[in-house]
C-alpha cells in the first residue's frame, strides 16, 4: 500500500540504500512503491540526502518512463503496444480502453480511479495481447476480457 | 493412508497471466475437500506457452500433461481422475513426448519446467552446480579455454564471442572487476531471459559465479527490467536461497572463491538494454550511452573492467564447463555454434520457446513448431530480432537461422524473437512505429537518432498523406542512411532496418 509523503519515511528509504548516489534509480523505485509518485518535496529531499543537485535528480527522473511525477489513479492499466501485441490487435485494445474510460492513453479518469498507460513489452509475447493491471499481467486479452478488467478496477 | 500425489502448476508469467495461480488454489481446495493428499509444486515453464497453463501430474516415472487448463476445468479434471493420469479432453500425454518439446535441442533450458526453480536440492539433483564445481576444481584458465572452444556468442543480440570478451576482462589490469548480467529484455517478441530466470534462476546465478571466477571478479550485478515483476520476485528468492546455502558470498562451498550478486531493477527505458546505457543505469544515472572505446571489458562499471553478458549467454556457460566446450560446439553451423532459444510470438498458433541448434530455417520454426498464424489467415510479414530487426516477407521463410545467413539478407537474429503478422498488417504503420519507438526511446546523446527518428515519423506521415511523394521517399532513404552511418549505437543505427525492409518488400502499403 502506498502512503502519504513523509520526510521521515523518505529518509528511512534513502538510508536503506546507504544514501549512495549510485542507488538513485533503485531509491526512486522505492519512493514510487511507497508514495505512488515523485513529488517536488521528494526530489528535493533525495537531492539533499544524496548530495546531488536537484537538476541531476530531475535528469534521472525525467529520463525513465517509470518515474511519474503526478499521482496516478487508484489502478494503473498498462496496455502493451509493442510489435507482438500489435500483431494481435493491441491497437484495437487501446482504442476500446480509451473509449470505455473516456480518456486518452497516458491520462487518468476524472474520478481518479484508472490511469491508462502504454507499455513497451511485458515479455508475454507468445500470449499476446498483454495487459498489466497494477502488478498483475494478463495474457490473450480480447475486447471482452479488457472490459472485465476495467470493470474490476472500477470495483 | 494414501500416498501424496505431486501436481505441477507453473509459477511463470505466461501461465500466471492465464490463471495459473487460481488453478493451483482450486486444485488444492478440491483435493482437500476430497481428503486427497496433493503436493502442489510451482514449477517453471517448459516454454510451451500456447499450452499454458500446463498442469502436470506425476504418475509413476512419468509426468502427464493437461493443457491449456482454465479454472473451470479443474472439477472436470478431478472427475476424470487426472491425479492418476485419467483421460480428459485436455490430456496431452507424457510431457516429454509432446513433439514441440521432444524435437528441441535443450541445453540452456534443459531444467526449465522440470524442476522447482526455488529448490537447490532439485537443481543439484538435475546437474546444477556441476559446472561451477568443475570450474573451481580446474581453475580460471581451464574455464576460459572451454568457453572459447565452445564457440558461444553473446545471446543478447550482438553475437560477440563470449570467450574473447572474458579473456579481455581476465587480462585487464585492476583489483576490482565486475560481472554484469543484462536482463533488460526489451525486444518485443522475446521472453527467453524471463523464462530462464523464472524457471531455472540458479543456472543464471551459477553462470555468473563461473564468469566471476574466470575473470577474477568478486561482484556481480543483474539488471532486470521493471516490466517483469514476477521474475523479480522469483530471482530475488533464488539469490537469497543461494546465499543461505553457501553458493554466494564468502568462500563459496569452501572452494576459496568469494562472489556475490546484487539485483537492480530498470525503469522502463528500452535503450538501457544497450550495454553502456545499462552500466550508466547501474550507476544510478540516466541511461545515456557511452562512447566506445573504451570497451566495458576495459573500462566498464564504475570505470572497472566489466563483463557484460546476456542472461541466456551466462545460463549456457555452466553446462559448457560441465560437459566441455567441444560438446557445445557440436551443435550449430558455420560460425553460429550451439543452440539458440528462438521465441515464437505475435500472430502465431503455437507461440513459445524453441531451443534448437542454429541452422534450421525460419519456415521450420514458424510452420512446424508454430503451426502458422493464430488467426488462420495468410502470413504476410515476420519481424526478427526485435524492434530494430528487419521485416521479412513470406517469400524469405527459407532463410537458415544463423548469424551470417541473416546478415547476408540484411537481417539479424538478435535475441531470437520472431514476431509473425498476418495479411491484415499495415506495413506503413509498422514502419512509422519503428521511427516513433526510436523517438520515444532514444537516449538523446547523438543527433542522428535523437532528431532523425522524429523527422522519420514526419516524413512517413507526409508520404502517407501523398505530399511530394518522390521527394519524401528520397528524403526518407537519405535519413535512414544518415541514421545507420552516424548513430552511436544500435538504437538509431538499426531503427532504419525495419523501415527500409518495409519499403523494399511491401511498397504497396505506402501507396495510399
Amino acid at each position: 500500500m502506498t502512503t502519504k509523503y513523509s520526510s521521515a519515511i523518505a529518509t528511512e528509504i534513502i538510508q536503506e540504500y546507504s544514501a549512495a548516489a549510485e542507488m538513485l534509480v533503485q531509491i526512486l523505485h522505492a519512493f514510487i512503491a511507497r508514495f505512488s509518485y515523485l513529488s517536488d518535496a521528494a526530489i528535493r529531499q533525495i537531492a539533499l540526502e544524496l548530495n546531488l543537485s536537484r537538476a541531476e535528480v530531475h535528469g534521472v527522473v525525467s529520463f525513465y518512463h517509470d518515474f511519474r511525477t503526478k499521482p496516478p489513479g487508484d489502478h494503473v492499466v498498462k496496455i502493451c503496444v509493442s510489435e507482438s501485441c500489435q500483431a494481435m490487435g493491441s491497437r484495437e485494445i487501446v482504442s476500446q480502453a480509451e473509449e470505455k474510460l473516456g480518456i486518452k492513453i497516458k491520462e487518468t479518469t476524472a474520478d481518479g480511479s484508472i490511469t491508462l498507460e502504454p507499455i513497451y513489452c511485458l515479455g508475454n509475447c507468445a500470449c499476446s495481447p498483454a495487459v498489466m493491471v497494477d502488478e498483475k499481467v494478463y495474457g490473450r486479452v480480447d475486447l471482452k476480457k479488457l472490459d472485465g478488467l476495467i470493470e474490476e478496477c472500477r470495483g | 493412508m494414501t500416498e501424496s500425489i505431486t501436481v505441477f502448476v507453473p509459477n511463470e508469467t505466461a501461465a500466471v497471466s492465464l490463471g495459473a495461480n487460481e488453478i493451483a488454489e482450486k486444485i488444492g481446495a478440491v483435493a482437500s475437500n476430497k481428503k486427497g493428499q496433493v503436493n502442489i509444486v510451482r514449477n517453471g515453464s517448459w516454454g510451451m506457452s500456447w499450452l499454458e497453463p500446463l498442469v502436470e501430474v506425476a504418475v509413476g516415472d512419468e509426468r502427464i500433461a493437461y493443457g491449456p487448463v482454465a479454472v473451470d476445468d479443474v472439477d472436470g479434471l478431478f472427475t476424470a481422475g487426472f491425479l492418476q493420469g485419467g483421460e480428459h479432453a485436455l490430456k496431452l500425454g507424457p510431457t516429454a513426448d509432446i513433439p514441440y518439446l521432444k524435437k528441441q535441442d535443450r541445453w540452456t533450458f534443459r531444467r526449465c519446467g522440470l524442476i522447482d526453480p526455488l529448490s537447490v536440492t532439485d537443481f543439484e539433483a538435475n546437474g546444477g552446480f556441476s559446472g561451477l564445481k568443475k570450474a573451481l576444481a580446474s581453475g580460471p584458465e581451464h574455464v576460459l579455454e572451454q568457453v572459447k572452444m565452445s564457440g558461444l556468442r553473446g545471446r543478447g543480440g550482438a553475437g560477440f564471442p563470449t570467450g574473447i570478451k572474458w579473456q579481455t576482462v581476465a587480462s585487464a589490469q585492476g583489483e576490482q572487476k565486475y560481472v554484469t548480467c543484462n536482463a533488460d529484455e526489451g525486444d518485443s517478441g522475446t521472453f527467453s531471459d524471463r523464462i530462464l530466470m523464472e524457471s531455472d534462476p540458479l543456472t543464471v546465478i551459477e553462470g555468473m559465479i563461473i564468469a566471476g571466477f574466470a575473470v577474477g571478479a568478486s561482484k556481480g550485478y543483474v539488471y532486470l527490467r521493471s516490466e517483469y515483476p514476477l521474475t523479480k520476485q522469483i530471482f530475488s528468492k533464488a539469490l537469497t536461497l543461494a546465499r543461505e546455502q553457501g553458493w554466494l558470498g564468502n568462500d563459496i562451498q569452501g572452494g576459496g572463491f568469494s562472489f556475490d550478486i546484487d539485483l537492480h531493477i530498470g525503469a522502463g527505458s528500452y535503450v538501457c538494454g544497450e550495454e553502456t546505457a545499462m552500466l550508466e543505469s547501474l550507476e544510478g544515472k540516466a541511461g545515456v550511452i557511452r562512447y566506445k572505446p573504451p570497451l566495458p571489458a576495459i573500462e566498464g562499471l564504475f570505470g572497472k573492467p566489466t563483463v557484460v553478458n546476456n542472461v541466456v549467454t551466462l545460463g549456457s556457460v555452466p553446462d559448457i564447463v560441465a560437459f566441455g566446450g567441444a560438446a557445445y560446439d557440436e551443435y550449430g553451423v558455420g560460425r553460429s555454434k550451439g543452440t539458440l532459444a528462438f521465441q515464437l510470438a505475435g500472430n502465431i498458433k503455437r507461440g513459445g520457446l524453441v531451443e534448437k541448434a542454429f541452422g534450421l530455417t525460419l519456415r521450420e520454426l514458424i510452420e512446424d513448431w508454430g503451426g502458422g498464424t493464430a488467426s488462420g489467415r495468410d502470413l504476410r510479414a515476420v519481424q526478427i530480432g526485435g524492434p530494430l530487426g528487419a521485416y521479412f516477407s513470406a517469400e524469405q521463410l527459407d532463410t537458415p537461422m544463423d548469424y551470417e545467413a541473416f546478415a547476408a539478407v540484411g537481417g539479424m537474429i538478435g535475441h531470437g524473437g520472431i514476431v509473425v503478422f498476418d495479411d491484415t498488417v499495415d506495413m506503413a504503420a509498422q514502419a512509422r512505429f519503428a521511427m516513433e519507438f526510436c523517438a520515444i526511446e532514444s537516449c538523446g546523446k547523438c543527433t542522428p537518432c535523437r532528431i532523425g527518428a522524429v523527422r522519420g515519423v514526419e516524413v512517413i506521415d507526409r508520404i502517407l498523406a501523398n505530399e511530394q511523394r518522390d521527394e519524401n521517399f528520397t528524403l526518407l532513404n537519405d535519413l535512414c542512411d544518415t541514421m545507420i552511418d552516424g548513430s552511436l549505437c544500435a538504437m538509431g543505427g538499426m531503427t532504419p532496418f525495419p523501415v527500409q525492409s518495409a519499403l523494399k518488400y511491401f511498397p504497396e502499403d505506402f501507396k495510399k
